[in-house]
């Protein structure tokens, strides 16, 4: 009783253990599970051009804060000749570069990789809710007026903030948001605005400042509006009142102030770029589990060579082609020579193809089978044989590749890798099988083994078996749960059903 | 597809599965397995415990050896020779008499020239017929002839009787006859006969010949079914008191009766097959489970053991 639980719960640990490490990295770390899917990325730049003055110079930047439905993979400075520190006040950065002297115009770069990222929803911490603010006559009572009248007829945060926004978008604006978008101080401003009326209801509000991620050679950053209704952060367009932020939109800083601050010289121009770039989601996954250093980075196989990895492509389809072996003989009961001589010859069928690696099985082992016959008379010991069989086996790949060739049939080329020594391991056993037992029991096991060794060819060169296979290797642990779930199976082989139906017909 | 699976089930037909998860391996330790795997090493322990064996004439552990096998045969007019771990009677070579001076008649009317032998013992050696195809001992052994009794059952090759001991209980017999389809050997996999034993009697129950129901042998049109094993009570003791010599918990112990010697025991199977099944039209299932309810068998005498499988046979395993 302790061992049957001891192995449920072994099953259960390697399942749920490979599952679970699968899920996260393709919920969390975006792995794909399919391989050809692609993902886009922005790079985004900002230039800054600066004229030196005659002292010490410091320009700092603000830097992008986290956005959400996006993530960030790297970031670059390049900044010749100045120090570099990256300030943190809170979700803010700013990156400060100082320099005691400079001569000619300077050029400072800044660039930033992102992507979508759907699971990260994160972005300012809750605020606390702002004082009303009391403002110069006649603005203090046309703000009051207005927090009135637009809290009369709106329900909750959000329809405030959008039916406030669309007053203040409105072609005949009411008088007191007249005073406001004429007055100099808040012309043109129309987050400014949204915030003091926001304010004067007590509700938390910021402005975004971000980019809409397109190609562009030159931008310039668009205001937004966050609003916090208590329970998360809404994004408004001041433009139109529309909820919610679009799916490429950047945060790059909030608050009001400009993003770039420069002492001691003078700021030429700040120029933001924005290219998107494709990228297969496999690598954007690669470089996001490593740019945030995640525990499974290091067992990436991508971290292996290129040679290693095309090797381990291959081998980590072994327990695949395993598995369906496993099937196939305690399951089904289909006969075949040895335990894992199928699973050898599906591999090899991978150099070939299918059809052309199941002729030329077909023929090698044919020729092969009828030459050990002949040898046999020759009375020849077995290891001798068994080399004689294998040159033979050789000898009959050479032909068929030359063969192939010249009917410009190139596939008889690829082979090269079929594995030799198994072809003549089947040969050999097979003429056992075929004097010991019978014809017949020779090709029922003959083709049991070429008919497993096409069914886990044909599942190994699955596209998505060979890339979750290999971008997912703790799915091992799942087929290693499996085959030790399938190892106290008990139950009837669907051969035994046949062979022992007899037994059925009539109960006693 | 799953109605067949339950009539199965409920019939207590043991699968190959069902036989290696719960009663070869938790029953069957790994540790006894060469002493049935090897036939030398079993041949020996059996005659320790004074149970009648063909007599082992000589052996060939090498190569060298092999080379002066015409001492070890030269004044042996029959013999068998065999692999020492052979599987499913592969390789074994029967010489019935001599025809002349190192030439023996062979089985099927075949001669037998030294230089055939030495080269089938050569493949031996090699491992050609062994279960790994690891390096390999080949014996000699008597040729065992059979009993008249069994003559009109199987006219050529030397039938033999397998009985299934489960933890030193007899729970199912069956007699492999061979035919001129088999080309004499008993292995029902080449078209031998399979018949059921009745436990009881030693009356053949159904018999059934590559899974077909015969009732008649096809050689001799003699009736396979009702026939009395002769010697069953001593066959049967001998096959129970297998156990004390390797105490396997599941095996098949297969035995022949020889004219001069009585019955003996041929091998010991550490896997028995399931055809056994087919033959009794019964499944192993419910026989297995009616000796598990049984408090330690194994610790009974072998006398015992009969008289408890003699008893759970006439009750029909506790079906009734």
């Amino acid at each position: 009783m302790t061992r049957l639980i001891h192995w449920l719960l072994l099953v259960v640990a390697l399942i749920s253990v490979g599952l679970s490490i699968a899920i996260y990295k393709h919920r969390v770390l975006g792995y794909p599970l399919q391989s050809e899917h692609i993902e886009p990325t922005w790079i985004v730049q900002a230039r800054i051009q600066i004229t030196p003055g005659s002292g010490p110079i410091k320009a700092s930047l603000k830097l992008p804060t986290t956005t959400p439905g996006m993530g960030q993979l790297r970031e670059n400075f390049i900044s010749r000749g100045y120090g570099l520190t990256i300030q943190e006040t809170g979700p803010a950065r700013e990156a400060v570069w100082t320099v005691r002297r400079a001569t000619q115009r300077q050029s400072l770069y800044y660039q930033a990789v992102f992507y979508r990222d759907a699971i990260n929803q994160r972005f300012l911490p809750r605020p606390g809710f702002p004082e009303v603010p009391s403002l110069e006559e006649p603005f203090q009572t046309a703000m009051l007026a207005t927090v009135e009248e637009v809290r009369r007829q709106s329900a909750d945060i959000a329809t405030f903030t959008t039916s406030l926004l669309t007053r203040i978008n409105s072609t005949a604006p009411t008088e007191e948001l007249a005073l406001f978008l004429n007055s100099p101080d808040y012309r043109g401003q129309r987050v400014k605005i949204a915030q003091e009326i926001l304010a004067g209801a007590r509700i938390p509000s910021v402005q975004v400042n971000g980019f809409y991620l397109a190609d562009a050679s030159r931008t310039q950053p668009v205001r937004w509006l966050a609003v916090h209704n208590q329970r998360e952060w809404l994004f408004f367009d001041p433009a139109t009142g529309q909820m919610g932020l679009p799916e490429n939109f950047l945060v790059w800083w909030v608050g009001a102030e400009p993003p770039i601050d420069v002492e001691g010289a003078t700021l030429v121009d700040l120029v933001w770029s924005i290219r998107r770039n494709e990228l297969a989601a496999l690598d954007l996954a690669e470089q996001r589990s490593a740019a945030h250093a995640t525990w499974l980075a290091p067992f990436s196989l991508f971290n292996l060579p290129v040679q290693a990895q095309s090797v381990y492509a291959v081998l980590m389809l072994v327990p695949v082609g395993a598995f369906i072996m496993i099937l196939m003989r305690n399951v089904v009961g289909m006969p075949s020579f040895g335990t894992f001589m199928p699973v050898l010859i599906a591999l090899a069928f991978r150099e070939t193809g299918l059809l052309a690696g199941l002729v030329m099985f077909t023929i090698v082992v044919a020729v092969g089978l009828s030459l050990r016959f002949y040898l046999a008379r020759l009375h020849l010991l077995l290891v001798p044989r068994l080399t004689a069989v294998l040159i033979i086996v050789v000898f009959l790949m050479v032909l068929l590749s030359l063969a192939s060739h010249s009917l410009g049939w190139e596939v008889g080329l690829s082979v090269g890798l079929f594995p030799m020594v198994i072809l003549a391991m089947i040969i050999e056993r097979m003429s056992i099988v075929w004097e010991e037992r019978g014809p017949s029991e020779a090709l029922k096991e003959g083709l049991g083994s070429a008919v497993i060794a096409a069914l886990a060819f044909s599942v190994m060169t699955l596209a998505l078996v060979q890339h979750m296979a290999f971008v997912f290797p703790e799915l091992m642990l799942v087929m290693l749960g499996l085959t030790i779930l399938m190892g106290r199976y008990s139950g009837y082989r669907l051969s035994e059903l046949l062979r022992f139906r007899v037994l059925a017909r009539k109960s006693r | 597809m799953i109605r067949l699976y339950r009539e199965l089930k409920k019939r207590g037909v043991l699968g190959l599965n069902a036989r290696n998860a719960r009663y070869i391996m938790p029953r069957n330790p790994r540790r006894y397995y060469p002493l049935v795997d090897n036939k030398i090493l079993c041949k020996r322990r059996l005659v320790e415990h004074a149970v009648a064996v063909p007599e082992l004439l000589g052996e060939v552990g090498s190569q060298y050896e092999a080379g002066h096998l015409a001492n070890k045969l030269a004044d042996l007019d029959e013999f068998v020779i065999k692999p020492a771990s052979g599987s499913g009677g592969d390789g074994i070579l029967v010489a019935t008499g001599r025809y002349e001076d190192k030439v023996w008649h062979g089985s099927g009317g075949r001669l037998l020239a030294l230089s055939d032998i030495e080269y089938h013992v050569s493949g031996i050696l090699t491992g050609m017929y062994s279960l790994g195809g690891q390096i390999d001992t080949a014996m000699i052994e008597s040729l065992v002839h059979t009993d008249q009794r069994f003559r009109q059952l199987a006219p050529e090759g030397v039938p033999d009787i397998r009985v299934i001991l489960y933890r030193g209980i007899p729970v199912m017999a069956m007699t492999r006859l061979p035919t001129r389809r088999s080309s004499g050997k008993a292995n029902l996999h080449q078209g031998a006969i399979g018949a059921g034993i009745d436990l009881v009697t030693g009356l053949t129950l159904r018999a059934v010949m590559s899974s077909r129901q015969v009732d008649l042998h096809p050689d001799t049109r003699h009736s396979v079914v009702d026939f009395q094993i002769p010697d069953w009570e001593t066959l049967l003791t001998i096959a129970t008191r297998c156990f004390e010599a390797i105490p396997l918990g599941y095996m098949g112990i297969d035995l022949v009766i020889d004219q001069d010697h009585g019955p003996l025991v041929l091998e010991m199977n550490a896997r028995p097959g399931l055809a056994i099944q087919i033959a009794n039209d019964d499944g192993l299932g419910c026989r297995l489970a009616a000796v598990d309810r049984l408090d330690n068998p194994e610790s009974r005498s072998a006398q015992e053991r009969l008289k408890i499988g003699l008893e759970l046979a006439r009750d029909d395993w506790g079906r009734k």
